[in-house]
């Protein structure tokens, strides 16, 4: 058993920030990842950091841009918390020695993004992520921080008392790809999950092939509430074959979206009349989509995004990563033609419940970054604000973990007998959801090493189960029956029927999971066997998303209904929360909380 | 005279291993003819490695056919040969957009990223063979060990680190940033690594990623210079900038076209600069 005060799992700019924030407190702290942390999909993100950094911009406008941008559905303590910790993280990174871009007078530079009230956006580049993952990865060495990286954890080490509020979590289990060795971590004080986003439940997405949903899965059959998964981003600019992101930091600098008429769209078509590509990333997709779908797309598949006009020099200044990743991967010169668009699965809002500090309903599990839920993205996530997500709330867990006093925090977590009104759910699903058979995570022990060890006993033998089965269903076809139903019928539109024929795919993928095998039996780098635990955690992701569609009549944010064409304030101002229940999923709601430090956020028509 | 069956004893044990090689390559080709991948197929050739699987540990090319379609990456040839024919073929990816430079791979006998070369573009995009970087151990098929690579990287303390820690913002000038750019898109794929000569032959040649690391915290006005002179000793000692041969060989591989030759030749000249300073 390796043991340290805390354990972050995954080593994406969330779990760095979250170990080196918990290495200040004064921890023992190590990374255990599936990827060596400079691979993670952090290193993707392109357009910017969001921080109130200047003059005639404070905190309180960014905070607003937040709640509005999420529809009125984002918590006000997260997006206030998010807003004031904001400039602090990026002054720090920048004296962690991050290349941002500058301007004349050597400070950094900021630029538009949409549904910004200022130009906040921090950048480097069109490559920011990239630059905040090797800045915040060259502190973890700096530091000595411990690194387990191609170790896959697969379930975290949780005590099994009836009420998941009562549970605690000492640890995890993990798997050492390179060479089969499945051992215990116990983290004494906290275990971090940061573990990124779910992009492989669907087909065409701007995700890494390694964001499957794992922490999502874990803390979820662990007991702790999943909230919101039906808020999924499209982002509206994606290449179309690849999926491959072309910034918001295109349009930012003045990119233009035309349709196969050549009209400017968001304009021509009304979708966003004041701000016009610099709308909403909702917004945009919608009216990307809704031309195609008039006949007005080109090829019928895409749009045009034109930044020509922009010159030479300024490209090549701000955006030429662009450049490359259109030229690389759609083989267009964004120099001398418009680049071909189209909306694709970017970002899940939701996830694991937490708190501002990231901590869960079970003591001592967090969760921060994409894989968590505060909820600071509300229904609509704003480009710009992931970065300083995973900064603000990783460096919070870190430091919360490692014992330091960050103060009550106002958002609930957990079903608990005194939470404020919580409602059950009524929503009739066309089969059962969850496990097939009784199904639980968690496990007893006399001491928290007996928790760890036992859990680590429960996974090998699942693991050993895998691998000796010598026939059955290759993942692969599970996991793409999965992506295809969800892409098809749980995307930007959406209806009451389609999203139930995509709840029955998802019960047929768990059926068929049953008898799924590893054909290679090799210990040593086994990645059909990784491929085979992931997609356990592909299914258990898709499911959230399609119930919480399912159960969401309104048209938030991203989630829009073709049944119910307008947002419902005075039913639906809460969040989706679901429950594993040991494997018959629960469902019921949570206000949200519009009350903030010095106004209460009150919902109004959403105009860009 | 008794049968004509020949005694067990008598059996050529190369033979017999050579017969069963023929058989188990017949079954794999069969097995990645199945599916109907149309006329117009590419050849995908493949190594084999696993040191724990018994017809793996004798180092082999597997073939595949792979249906060829406008945009098909090598990476995307990889993952359909995977995914519909043989579930262990193992190789790295992730991000598929050439970031997280995960898939470094020797591709038609060059350090290309998987992801980010397409079939068409190949000279021979009819026949793609496809290897582990070279000198770099194999782990299995087409997974190397990246330890050595990762240590190289620590050695020079790859971190910014000023004397004294900064109170707020700190200014930059747009030309500095820009002087610094260029080094700072590594990411750490080991390309360059693995096609040096020289870090072939010397292990604890600092190679070009590392020094190209050291050249973008050098060149960082925002460090002092105190920490430059720490800096100039680590990558002038005996295994540093003069073991480069200027063969241009990592510049031509870097898939973010870093000019890494130009990198360390200017660092040569800084620390020339540096010791006249001291006549």
């Amino acid at each position: 058993m390796y043991e340290h005060d805390v354990i972050v799992v995954g080593g994406g700019g969330a779990g760095l920030r979250a170990a080196i924030g918990a290495h200040e407190a004064g921890a023992d702290v190590a990374i255990v990842t599936k990827l060596h942390p400079v691979r993670s999909h952090t290193g993707a993100a392109e357009g910017g950091i969001n921080a109130a950094l200047r003059e005639g911009d404070d905190w309180e406008l960014h905070a607003y841009d937040t709640v509005k941008g999420g529809d009125y559905i984002t918590d006000a303590p997260a997006a206030e918390t998010l807003a004031q910790d904001a400039p602090d993280n990026v002054v720090q990174l920048e004296n962690w020695g991050m290349p941002f871009s500058r301007e004349e007078d050597g400070r950094m530079s900021q630029r538009p993004f949409g549904g910004l009230s200022f130009p906040r956006t921090t950048y480097a580049g069109a490559e920011t992520g990239h630059h905040l993952l090797h800045t915040l990865y060259e502190q973890v060495v700096k530091r000595g921080i411990t690194v387990y990286d191609e170790w896959y954890v697969t379930r975290v080490a949780v005590s099994d008392e009836d009420d998941p509020n009562d549970r605690e979590c000492y640890g995890c289990v993990a798997w050492d790809i390179q060479t089969g060795e499945i051992a215990g971590f116990r983290g004494r004080e906290g275990t971090i999950l940061a573990t990124g986003g779910d992009g492989q439940v669907f087909d065409h997405t701007t995700n890494a092939v390694a964001n499957t949903a794992d922490g999502v899965a874990m803390a979820y059959r662990a007991g702790v509430p999943i909230e919101d998964m039906e808020f999924v981003q499209f982002h509206p600019t994606t290449l179309p074959s690849t999926g491959v992101l072309i910034s918001e930091g295109t349009r930012g600098e003045g990119g233009i979206l035309y349709n196969a008429e050549g009209e400017r769209l968001m304009y021509e078509y009304g979708y966003a009349t004041n701000d016009g590509e610099l709308a909403s990333r909702d917004v945009v997709s919608r009216g990307e989509l809704t031309e195609i779908n008039a006949g007005r797309g080109v090829d019928d598949e895409y749009v045009h995004l034109d930044m020509r006009h922009l010159g030479e020099e300024r490209i090549m200044d701000r955006l030429e990563n662009i450049l490359h990743l259109a030229e690389d991967f759609e083989g267009v010169d964004g120099l001398e033609k418009p680049m071909p668009v189209k909306p694709g699965h970017h970002y899940e809002m939701g996830g694991v419940e937490t708190n501002e500090n990231g901590e869960t309903c079970i003591d001592g599990l967090y969760a921060v970054g994409e894989v968590a839920c505060v909820s600071v993205h509300g229904s609509n996530r704003l480009g710009g604000n992931a970065l300083p997500e995973l900064l603000v709330f990783g460096a919070r867990a870190g430091k919360h973990a490692a014992g330091e006093d960050l103060g009550e925090p106002e958002i609930p977590v957990g079903k608990t007998a005194d939470a404020e009104g919580i409602e059950e759910s009524d929503v009739d699903f066309p089969v059962e959801p969850g496990a097939l058979a009784a199904s639980s995570a968690v496990v007893s022990g006399d001491t928290p090493e007996e928790v760890v060890e036992t859990a680590r006993e429960a996974e090998t033998e699942r693991i050993e189960g895998l691998l000796e089965k010598e026939e059955g269903v290759n993942h692969a076809e599970v996991r793409s029956k999965i992506q295809k139903s969800m892409t098809d019928n749980v995307n930007v539109f959406r209806e009451e029927s389609a999203i139930e024929d995509s709840l029955e795919t998802i019960r047929e993928a768990r059926e068929e999971y049953q008898d799924v095998y590893v054909a290679d039996k090799s210990r040593t780098f086994n990645t059909d066997l990784q491929h085979t635990i992931e997609t356990r955690n592909v299914i258990d992701a898709a499911e959230t998303i399609a119930m919480g569609a399912l159960a969401r009549e309104e048209f938030r944010g991203a989630h829009w209904r073709k049944e119910y064409q307008e947002r419902r304030d005075d039913e639906w101002l809460k969040h989706t929360m679901i429950s594993w229940n040991d494997g018959t999923p629960e469902l019921w709601y949570r206000p949200a909380l519009l009350e903030g430090e010095n106004q209460t956020y009150e919902p109004k028509e959403r105009h860009y | 005279m008794s049968t004509q069956t020949p005694d067990t004893d008598e059996t050529d044990p190369q033979a017999e291993r050579m017969a069963r090689k023929e058989e188990r390559a017949t079954e794999r080709e069969e097995a990645s003819s199945k599916p109907d991948v149309g006329d117009d197929a590419i050849t995908l050739k493949v190594f084999r490695y696993d040191p724990e699987v018994a017809d793996k540990q004798e180092p082999r090319f597997d073939t595949f056919h792979v249906p060829r379609e406008p945009g098909l990456t090598v990476l995307d040839a990889l993952i359909y040969a995977r995914d519909t024919y043989d579930s262990s073929l193992t190789f790295r990816h992730s991000c598929r957009q050439a970031v997280c430079g995960s898939d470094a791979l020797f591709i038609n006998g060059s350090q290309r990223l998987g992801c980010q070369t397409q079939v068409a573009d190949l000279s021979n995009s009819d026949v793609v063979r496809v290897e582990p970087l070279p000198h770099r151990e194999v782990v299995k098929d087409l997974v190397v060990d990246m330890d050595h690579f990762y240590d190289q990287m620590d050695a020079v303390e790859p971190y910014f680190s000023p004397t004294e820690e900064p109170d707020g913002e700190q200014l930059q000038s747009k030309e500095n940033h820009e002087k610094i750019k260029m080094s700072t898109r590594c990411i750490w794929c080991g390309a360059c690594m693995s096609s040096c000569n020289v870090a072939a032959g010397d292990n604890q040649y600092l190679g070009p990623a590392a020094i190209n690391k050291a050249y973008r915290f050098y060149f960082d006005e925002r460090e002092d210079d105190e920490r430059q002179e720490e800096r100039l000793q680590i990558i002038e000692q005996e295994h540093g900038v003069w073991r480069c041969q200027t063969q241009f060989s990592c510049t031509t591989v870097c898939p973010k076209d870093i000019p890494l030759t130009e990198h360390i030749q200017e660092l040569k000249r800084e620390a020339v600069k540096s010791n006249l300073k001291f006549w």
